[in-house]
């Protein structure tokens, strides 16, 4: 059935930190080879090595720029002026709880599961009348290019509640990956949850909220920076890291530091 | 949006072709034996050749029927079931139209004339509601879709039904004597189609949505992208951020304007033979087209926002 379940018991989903992601696209690559290799059809390339690669993905990194709106007061503390940032912005299926694409699937491959409120597609059902994209505001949904059925995150359903699986490896791969520790998984049902807390804690925003979509995924906001944190990042580089580098030179112990100390003997 | 030929083809022509069957089954005009033969024909052919298009653009036409399942909360299938219902009541009502009433074609086997079947009216009847309810849902595929502002709006239904009425109006007006109606109808249709046209193109803006809005980081400053997720493109700027479409936007808007409603009245004014409907027809799907066309092409689909694209 593709009408919505009113409620959900847990609610399944991500926490962004985008003041943490570096924008390594890790997060997209280990979607891919998990995605690929597992959960429905492969996720396909076309022409891959060639002029118009195009192939399907779960997840995709964003990469904006953020100019603050200064007002006058904020100009006048130089210290405190807010500056231009830089925000990697990981961005897949947010599950949400009024789902949009769910509704409109004219075949019932579209649904939205009742125990964790994870959305899927059984795949088997899809006629890939590309409806339940149109309808998603976030792009979450990619017609593979090969198979013609939708492909969209499955927050991994195949990994997190996978008994063949080591337990540390029960979370969806995108999280297992991520070097920065930039992107968490769990329930949002539950107050006391590690995301429920990360998004109490730091404000978590929804996307477009104006769609009504109500997104379960939350994104962790990065902070303001300023000048004066720029510049405080610019005297550690220059002070710290520059002679910490320049001592490791100098005093590097055991066989490369003799090699070293005897190879500036030779002249 | 991309201005697939397949869906532009499904919704103008299967649009004209329950328009005439709306006005067949009611009645207007009433025609019999190889008159009726030619207009029902015209009919089918248009709406079945508009539904069969539709499917051309699945990934998985074999799996089509699946689409009839969820009448309840989605409206591609409603349309699905609602099409098919319609075809199917109508069908008796245009089989005695064309080969039992008097004089019918089934004389040709000794068939006319049956008596007994005045009741089957009832079924032309509820044949036109089903056709217009057809119409409707088609039309709510995309007005339902929030993510596309132009086209989430309440015109969208009315300007649909009225392309549907008028040109399947157009086509038997000098038959059934209904000239001055079915001009009324196509000038409001071409008012409406520049309201339409006038009202869309502040939705976006009036909706609300901007890259601080769907990146949530309005709250820290103005949002531009800095770097696209990938150096190619994919499905999504495929499918949702065409914006080739739009090039020849303003001279479109032009033909389709005239086309859809000035010409076909004018025919009809000064033409007053029957063929004058069919000609009025081909010069209404020109305009009809254009207007499809851009009633895609245009659309701005709010997925655009994450790649500083509209």
């Amino acid at each position: 059935m593709t009408t919505l379940p009113a409620t959900t018991e847990k609610k399944l989903g991500l926490a962004i930190d985008l003041d943490t992601c570096v924008g390594c696209h890790a997060c997209v690559i280990s979607c891919k080879e998990w995605n690929t290799s597992n959960y429905g059809a492969p996720l396909s390339d076309t022409d891959a090595y060639g002029a118009d690669p195009v192939g399907s993905f779960l997840n995709r990194v964003h990469t904006f720029e953020v100019t603050p709106d200064l007002g006058e007061a904020e100009k006048q503390v130089i210290g405190e002026t807010p500056i231009a940032q830089v925000v990697h912005f990981p961005k897949s299926c947010l599950h949400c709880e009024d789902a949009p694409c769910v509704t409109v699937c004219p075949t019932g491959a579209s649904y939205k599961r009742t125990e964790d409120g994870i959305v899927l597609v059984n795949e088997d059902d899809c006629i890939g009348c590309g409806l339940c994209a149109w309808a998603c505001p976030y792009g979450a949904r990619e017609m593979d290019p090969v198979e013609q059925v939708m492909k969209k995150c499955t927050l991994c359903v195949d990994r997190i509640y996978n008994e063949n699986l080591p337990e540390e490896d029960r979370e969806p791969a995108c999280v297992r990956t991520c070097p920065a520790g930039a992107r968490h998984f769990g329930d949002f049902a539950d107050p006391d949850s590690n995301v429920s807390q990360l998004v109490a804690e730091r404000g978590g925003i929804s996307l477009m909220e104006e769609q009504g979509t109500r997104p379960v995924n939350q994104y962790l906001p990065p902070r303001q920076k300023t000048l004066a944190d720029l510049a405080a990042k610019n005297s550690g580089f220059q002070g710290g890291c520059g002679t910490a580098l320049a001592a490791e030179a100098k005093d590097a112990p055991g066989f490369f530091g003799w090699l070293d100390r005897a190879l500036d003997k030779m002249g | 949006m991309h201005p697939a030929p397949s869906i532009i083809m499904f919704t103008a022509l299967s649009g004209v072709g329950f328009g005439l069957l709306i006005w067949l089954g009611l009645g207007v005009p009433v025609l019999s034996s190889w008159t009726a033969f030619w207009a029902f024909g015209l009919a089918y052919g248009l709406s079945v050749v508009g539904l069969i298009s539709s499917t051309l653009h699945l990934g998985h036409p074999e799996r089509a029927l699946k689409a009839f399942s969820q009448w309840r909360s989605s409206w591609l299938s409603r349309e699905g079931v609602v099409s098919v219902a319609a075809l199917l009541v109508m069908a008796p009502f245009a089989f005695w139209r064309v080969f039992l009433v008097p004089g019918g074609v089934g004389g040709l086997v000794g068939l006319d004339g049956l008596a007994g079947l005045e009741w089957l009216r009832w079924l032309g009847v509820l044949g036109a509601a089903l056709s217009l309810l057809t119409v409707i849902c088609t039309s709510m595929i995309y007005a339902q879709l929030k993510t596309v502002p132009r086209w989430n709006m309440g015109l969208v239904p009315v300007l649909f039904v009225l392309f549907s009425i008028s040109g399947g109006a157009l086509v038997t007006a000098p038959v059934a004597q209904t000239v001055m109606g079915t001009v009324v109808m196509l000038l409001v249709l071409t008012v409406l189609q520049w309201g339409y046209w006038r009202q869309g193109d502040r939705r976006f803006a009036a909706a609300g949505h901007s890259m601080e809005t769907a990146t949530g980081l309005g709250g820290i400053g103005s949002v531009r992208l800095l770097e696209s997720p990938h150096s190619g493109t994919n499905y999504l700027l495929r499918e949702m951020a065409f914006q080739i479409g739009r090039k020849h936007q303003r001279r479109l808007r032009l033909i389709a304007a005239v086309m859809v409603g000035l010409v076909p009245a004018l025919l009809l004014v000064t033409v007053p033979l029957w063929w004058a409907g069919l000609v009025a027809l081909g010069v209404h799907l020109v305009g009809l087209f254009a207007s499809r066309w851009l009633f895609f092409a245009e659309a701005e689909h709010v997925v655009g926002l994450y790649y500083g694209k509209r």
